[in-house]
C-alpha cells in the first residue's frame, strides 16, 4: 500500500469514529465544541504517530507474552508528555480536556493501531497510519464539535453568529448521542453510494 | 521477558523525568501568572507583587488564601481565593475587596466545571450575573440569590452555579471580614460597625445549610 493511501483510509475507509467506531469515550465527552473536539483529536494524533513509531520499532524484541503492557507502558509515557507538553503551552485547552488527556492512554485507537497494524509494519508505514487515523480521528472530532456548537451555543469555532443561546441540549451529554447518531448514518449512507 | 519489559519500563521514566524537569518551571510560572492575572482582575491598582504576599486564614475549618494588594506601601486591597461546589464540581472563585470602602471590587472565576451554555456563564464578566457583584457592598446586600431570599439575580436555568459563586463570593466576604476584625487593621477595620460582622455570620449560617 502506497504512503498517500496509508494516509487517506484513515480519513473515510478506516474512519476510526465512524466505520471502527473506536474510542467513544472521548468522541461524546470532548466535543462539546469544535475547538475541543479538535483539540483533542491532535493530541490522540500525536499519541498514536509516536507510540505507532516507537512499536513498530522495537516489536521485535518484545516477547509475545508481555507485549501488551509494554504497549501500554510506551503509550502512556507519550501521552503523559504531551500532558506536561500542553500544560505548558496550551493551558486554556489543556483545563477544558482536563480528565480526558490521560484517557488517551485506555483510547481503544491507539492500542488497536499497535496491535493491529504497527507491530507487523515499517516505522515509516507505521507512522503514516497513525497520522490517517489520528486525522480522521481529529476530523470526526472536529465535525461533531462543530455540529454541537452551532445547534447548541450557536457559534462556530468560538466565534458567536447568533445572539443568545441556541438548543442546549446539543451541549448537553444527550446532544453527544444525538449528532453521533445521526452523522453515523450519514457517513454511512455517504460511503455506501461510493461503493456501488 | 523480564528484561525487555523492565527496560522498556526505565527508558520510559528516564524520558519521563526529563521531559518533567522541563516543563516543571514553565507550568509553576503559568500558576503564578495565572494567579496574579486573578489578583489584578478584582483589586484596585497596586504596584507590589500580592502572590508574594499570601497567607492563609482559617476561618469555620476551612483554609483560605488571601492576597494583600499594596500602593505605595498602603493596603488597597485584599484577594480571597474561595471555593463552592457547583452543578458539575468545585467552582474556585477570587474575590477582591477595596480595603478604603469594604466593598467587592471585583469577581474571577479561576477554575469551574460547569456546564457549556448553562453553568458556564459564571465565567462572563460582562454578563448581568456577574455585573450584579461590582462594586457591591455586602453590608447593604443580601449575598443569596432570590430564591433563597436573598437580592442576586441567579442565571436562568443555573441557580445551582449561581448559588455557589454567591456562596464562594459570601465566604470570601466573611474571610475578608474577619481579616479586620482579628488583625485590627486599622484603615480599613474601622470602616466597619461591629453589627455588619455580626449580620454577616447569620448570612453564612444560613448559606450553610
Amino acid at each position: 500500500m502506497s504512503k498517500i493511501k496509508l494516509i487517506t483510509k484513515g480519513l473515510v475507509k478506516d474512519n476510526p469514529t465512524f466505520a471502527l467506531v473506536l474510542g467513544m469515550c472521548p468522541t461524546l465527552g470532548t466535543t462539546t465544541s469544535a475547538l475541543n473536539g479538535m483539540g483533542m483529536g491532535v493530541a490522540t494524533m500525536c499519541v498514536l504517530v509516536l507510540s505507532n513509531m516507537v512499536i513498530s520499532a522495537v516489536a521485535r524484541f518484545i516477547p509475545d507474552k508481555v507485549r501488551i503492557p509494554s504497549y501500554i507502558v510506551i503509550i502512556s509515557a507519550f501521552v503523559t508528555i504531551i500532558q506536561l507538553l500542553m500544560q505548558v503551552f496550551l493551558p486554556s485547552l489543556y483545563e477544558t480536556l482536563g480528565l480526558f488527556i490521560p484517557l488517551i492512554v485506555v483510547n481503544c485507537i491507539v492500542l488497536g493501531r499497535a496491535e493491529a497494524f504497527a507491530n507487523k509494519n515499517s516505522v515509516i508505514d507505521s507512522a503514516c497510519d497513525g497520522l490517517g487515523i489520528g486525522l480522521g480521528f481529529t476530523l470526526s472530532l472536529t465535525v461533531i464539535g462543530l455540529v454541537r456548537e452551532v445547534l447548541g451555543s450557536g457559534s462556530a469555532f468560538n466565534w458567536h453568529f447568533l445572539g443568545g443561546d441556541g438548543m442546549l441540549i446539543f451541549v448537553l451529554a444527550p446532544g453527544a448521542f444525538l449528532v453521533l447518531g445521526y452523522l453515523m448514518v450519514l457517513f454511512k449512507k455517504l460511503t455506501a453510494k461510493k461503493e456501488e | 521477558m523480564l528484561l525487555s519489559l523492565g527496560v522498556i519500563c526505565l527508558v520510559c521514566s528516564a524520558l519521563l523525568a526529563v521531559v518533567y524537569q522541563f516543563t516543571k518551571d514553565p507550568i509553576d510560572a503559568a500558576t503564578v501568572a495565572k494567579t496574579n492575572k486573578a489578583i489584578a482582575e478584582v483589586v484596585p491598582a497596586f504596584d507590589n507583587v500580592p502572590s508574594e504576599e499570601v497567607s492563609e486564614v482559617e476561618l469555620d475549618g476551612t483554609s483560605y488564601k488571601v492576597y494583600t494588594a499594596k500602593s505605595a506601601g498602603q493596603v488597597v486591597g485584599y484577594a480571597v481565593e474561595s471555593s463552592a461546589v457547583g452543578f458539575g464540581g468545585p467552582i474556585n472563585v477570587m474575590v477582591g475587596f477595596d480595603a478604603a470602602t469594604g466593598a467587592i471590587y471585583n469577581t474571577s472565576v479561576i477554575s469551574h466545571s460547569e456546564t457549556p451554555g448553562l453553568g458556564a456563564k459564571i465565567t462572563d464578566a460582562a454578563g448581568h450575573f456577574r455585573e450584579q457583584f461590582l462594586g457591591l457592598n455586602p453590608r447593604t446586600f443580601s449575598l443569596k440569590v432570590k430564591k433563597d431570599g436573598g437580592d442576586i439575580d441567579a442565571i436562568t436555568a443555573s441557580t445551582i452555579s449561581s448559588r455557589a459563586f454567591t456562596s464562594a463570593v459570601a465566604a470570601a466576604y466573611n474571610v475578608f471580614l474577619s481579616l479586620n476584625s482579628g488583625e485590627t487593621d486599622a484603615e480599613s477595620g474601622a470602616s466597619k460597625p461591629a453589627e455588619t460582622v455580626a449580620d454577616n455570620q447569620n448570612n453564612e449560617e444560613e448559606s450553610n445549610e
